[in-house]
């Protein structure tokens, strides 16, 4: 694409670069004449779905982005929270879903490594990694392999840099057989007076680049990420960027140090765009200008064009401005770390992004009109039709050991340790609540305190009702909170769905951000930062929509974090939550049944409220020796998963009247936990003062599982079931 | 006691073990940059977890050509006590303070979980706090842990008595299922001849907070802080 040096502009190239006749018009009237080839490859990337927002962002002003402890909500590098002690919270969440199709091992190491800069650039050290996974049905031929290089390249790159791997989801369905998502997320911690921004400042102070050199790899990502795939899309291969924990480690610890002193004015990481995005970004955030000199950008290759210079997406690196003078201090720091630090620029008044090399202009972009002149579209849409409900009378039952059994050993809910046994959890020595419960819990280092973290999102509800589909991922991620005893203070979200030029995609983009908003309104649970991934679509057929939530919430005593495991026998289980038995959309309707269909369950974000709410007093009044949510797989499944993961069983000898055992046992009904307490006559008395449904259903103790009506289940059997069919799947049976 | 904790550029578990050794000596020990080869005499020098130098071409294999490590082996021949843990492991026998070799997982992948690992002695500075075949719990988190050495080398230590820790089940037995990474005989860590070099996987310096799920080898750092003040 830019072999010649000043190829001719044709409406061809035009399209190459993704640019519509429309969009060109458009660069045409900013620039008031043709772009040169470097010109043309910046806008192409600024106004890419991937950096421009242009199909989602009439869509995202809609959620709620602001709260009382919200200090910085969307549009810096990450979302910031205030969590007392003069300390912030710092995170995000981001896909790297195409190049982790196209390569695994790297596309997710990379994807690692970016939402990891994101959140240092801040000024924040990372203290928590997530992730949410979907690949496709486990018998595509290319599943086994794709789950091994991802899980692998996660693990690679954040083992090395030394930042536990503490949570996350990983579920399949034949709809990401050709999008598998690949979504990370980081959680940091800052002093709240040393929060770093973008906004470039001070008329000629020095624009300084650090880190790695750059090379020609990744160019085009941020294009690729905005357009669907077709059967030639391997051969995108070289678009994907090449990982070096290693390197991002120096990064991070000579960051850190430069930011203790008062040299840094403003800093951006190159990620999508590199250096394209990480210049404008600064620019127009500060109302300035930037020159750069192409000819001082560290690079590793020889004879790289101004295009390519501009548009490489190489790893690791960093784009500042520093305080007139602080130039040497600061290469002394980076030096010690032995990285690359180069002064290749400078802030202007001029407005514009100017490159030069060798003393010519190769480049010159008024800097604001590339910007608040981006294309923004209000794509048609139509809603999601309806699914009929489904009555629990009209579902047949099996046998509820069997149907426990085969639940437990189904790809989407069996334990993923195959997963998280490969990821280092334990690094850094905060991990209070390991992976596998609901969040994971971690120490924030020098306080009492603690966040609870995690990732959701049940794409069968969104695909079958977008906008409950989205409430549930918010309501669902509030609870995994909650049920640590952590106080939920804000999310990010991660929207990964189709091809927006389809009606039907855009409608449902629209009704998940329609639930997600109603949800986060009623539960105070704003989203201060987050990703969109459209075009997950190969050859016509998109996934199910996705919208992952990512959650943080805050323990004020970490002494107080609850786990899911049932610690000791003979306690009294309690259930909280009104349960009719929704078996719509539900796992045991797909899984036991083969029937993918019906209404999923509907979203009382009242009751999610009251529940919650009731649930995390009695952890914190300390009345729970332990806590679940309820999610897929209803109260049997969280019942199996609380007593796998304390070594003790629980006998449950009878259903209540009115509702059929089987939707009883694996209804999907919301708003609900389990408290396992030795207190059951405290926490009963105060639920019915607070008018809160809460019933005591058995209790702990035993070897084994015993639900109504069947033999007991051997803690054993459900061990088996539950641990087998991760391995076995690996090991290719 | 006054500890060092060797800090290489990518180390990564420096702050847990720095955090180990101040929960056991009451004061922080000594972060010392793997520039600064002469640091102030201390009794206790631990070369830290992570991936030094990004584990490029073999893990250890690059920090042991840094200066600093010149200067650990020759205050180790004084008989200054030396822990090294995981890459702080494998860089002891990159540099010979320690027979043998770190070779890839068995099972070819990264590995964190607990495991158990029993004291084959409590005959040292660094296990005078256990009971010998003492049972105890504790992380790893390594992706090249599989411990190696040639037949006469693993008789020659276990005739002296230098292995120190073998992975066991929670009873204490040994078995293939018991053994994350395929240690040959399942050593999970060794000494030198003189006992006062200690090697091994497992992540000693996870294991000493309450809160964190397992206190089993608080005894270790304990009992170096008691023989050591």
């Amino acid at each position: 694409m830019a072999e010649a040096k000043n190829p001719e502009i044709t409406p061809e190239l035009v399209a190459e670069h993704g640019l519509t006749v429309e969009e060109y018009a458009r660069v045409l009237a900013i620039m008031g004449r043709a772009p040169n080839i470097t010109e043309l490859g910046i806008f192409s990337v600024m106004w890419s779905e991937h950096c421009s927002y242009k199909t989602s962002k009439k869509w995202l002003r809609t959620l709620p982005t602001e709260g009382p402890h919200v200090i910085q909500g969307p549009g810096e590098n990450a979302g910031v929270i205030d969590i007392g002690d003069g300390l912030a919270c710092i995170f995000k969440i981001e896909s790297h879903n195409h190049p982790s199709f196209i390569e695994p091992y790297q596309g997710a190491a990379t994807g690692v490594g970016g939402i990891l800069r994101d959140v240092f650039t801040m000024g924040a050290r990372p203290i928590a990694n997530l992730n949410a996974l979907r690949f496709g049905a486990p018998d595509h031929p290319k599943t086994r392999h794709l789950l091994a290089g991802v899980v692998a390249g996660i693990g690679g790159y954040g083992n090395c840099i030394g930042v536990p791997t503490v949570a996350g989801e990983c579920q399949f369905h034949e709809s990401y057989n050709g999008n598998i998502l690949v979504n990370a997320m980081t959680v940091g911690i800052a002093p709240t007076d040393r929060i770093f921004y973008s906004a470039a400042a001070g008329i000629g102070n020095s624009v300084v680049y650090v880190g790695s050199k750059t090379g020609r790899d990744g160019i085009h990502g941020a294009t690729m990420a905005s357009a669907e795939f077709n059967e030639d899309s391997e051969e995108k291969r070289p678009t994907v960027q090449v990982g070096d924990p290693f390197t991002e480690k120096l990064l991070l610890e000579a960051c850190l140090e430069l930011m203790a002193t008062d040299a840094i004015i403003a800093i951006q990481d190159m990620g999508a765009a590199g250096l394209t995005s990480s210049s404008v970004e600064m620019s127009s955030k500060g109302g300035v200008g930037i020159e750069l000199d192409l000819g001082a950008v560290p690079r590793r290759e020889e004879g790289m064009t101004p295009y390519e210079i501009m548009l490489s997406e190489s790893q690791e690196r960093m784009l500042m401005v520093l305080r007139p003078g602080r130039e040497d201090a600061a290469r002394a720091i980076f030096e010690k770390w032995e990285l690359d630090f180069a002064v290749i620029g400078r802030v202007t008044e001029t407005g514009r992004l100017v490159l030069t090399e060798g003393g010519e202009t190769v480049a010159e972009i008024p800097v604001a009109p590339l910007v608040e002149n981006a294309p923004e579209y209000d794509r048609p849409w139509e809603p999601t039709p309806p699914s009929p409900e489904i009555a629990a009378q009209d579902v047949p039952a099996r046998p509820a050991d069997e149907a426990l059994l085969a639940l437990l050993a189904s790809p989407d809910h069996c334990g993923k340790s195959w997963i998280w046994h490969q990821y280092d959890h334990l690094v850094m020595n905060d991990t209070v609540i390991r992976p596998g419960g609901d969040a994971a819990v971690v120490r924030v280092r020098d306080t009492s305190k603690a966040l609870a973290v995690t990732t959701d999102c049940t794409p069968r509800y969104c695909y079958a009702d977008p906008v409950r589909g989205g409430a549930q991922a918010v309501a669902e991620a509030w609870r995994n909170l909650t049920a640590t005893g952590a106080r939920p203070l804000a999310a990010t979200d991660n929207m990964n769905f189709g091809n927006p030029e389809r009606p039907r995609v855009m409608g449902q983009f629209a009704g998940c951000i329609e639930g997600m908003g109603e949800a986060c309104r009623a539960l105070s649970f704003p989203i201060v930062s987050g990703n969109v991934s459209l075009y997950n679509e190969t050859s016509g057929k998109g996934i199910h929509p996705t919208p992952v939530i990512g959650g943080v919430g805050l323990l004020d005593d970490v002494t107080l974090a609850m786990g899911i495991g049932f610690p000791d026998p003979d306690l009294t289980i309690l259930l909280v939550g009104e349960t009719q038995g929704w078996l719509g959309c539900s796992a045991y309707l797909r899984e036991i049944l083969g029937r993918e269909e019906g209404a999923p369950p509907p979203v009382d974000l009242d009751a999610e409220l009251r529940n919650g709410d009731f649930t995390r007093m009695q952890i914190l009044a300390r009345r729970a020796r332990a806590c679940h949510d309820l999610s897929e797989g209803g109260l049997a499944v969280a019942l199996a998963e609380m007593a796998l993961a304390g070594g003790i069983g629980a006998e449950i000898p009878a259903a209540p009247e009115g509702v059929p055992l089987h939707a009883w046992l694996f209804g999907e009904d919301q708003a609900r936990y389990l408290i396992a307490t030795k207190n059951p006559v405290a926490v009963l008395a105060d639920a019915e003062a607070a008018g809160i449904p809460v019933v005591a259903i058995g209790r702990t103790g035993g070897e084994a599982l015993t639900l109504p009506g069947s033999a007991p289940i051997s803690l054993t059997a459900l061990r088996e079931a539950h641990e087998g069919w991760l391995p076995g799947y690996m090991d290719g049976k | 006691m006054k500890a060092a904790v060797i800090v290489f550029p990518g180390s990564n578990r420096d702050r847990d073990m720095l955090m180990a050794l101040e929960r056991a000596a009451g004061k922080p020990p000594l972060a010392v940059w793997h520039g600064d080869a002469d640091f102030e005499p201390v009794d206790l020098i631990v070369v830290p977890g992570g991936f030094s130098y990004g584990d490029y071409l073999r893990a250890g294999a690059m920090a042991v050509h840094s200066p600093i490590m010149r200067e650990v082996a020759k205050r180790a021949q004084a008989g200054v006590p030396v822990l090294g843990v995981c890459n702080g492991f494998q860089i002891l026998t990159e540099a010979g303070l320690l027979p043998g070799a770190l070779l890839r997982n068995a099972r070819l992948k990264f590995v964190c979980r607990d495991i158990h690992m029993k004291v084959e002695t409590a005959q040292s500075l660094f296990t005078a706090g256990y009971e010998s075949g003492q049972v105890v719990r504790v992380p790893v988190a390594h992706h090249d842990g599989n411990y190696f050495a040639d037949d006469e080398t693993l008789d020659r230590l276990e005739g002296e008595g230098r292995v120190a820790f073998r992975y066991c089940t929670a009873e204490g037995e040994f078995d293939d299922t018991a053994n994350p990474n395929g240690s040959i005989r399942h050593i999970a860590g060794i000494y030198n001849e003189t006992k006062t070099v200690l090697g091994l996987m497992p992540h000693p310096e996870n294991a000493t907070d309450p809160q964190l799920g397992g206190t089993d080898v608080a005894a270790l750092f304990d009992g170096l802080v008691a023989a050591l003040h």
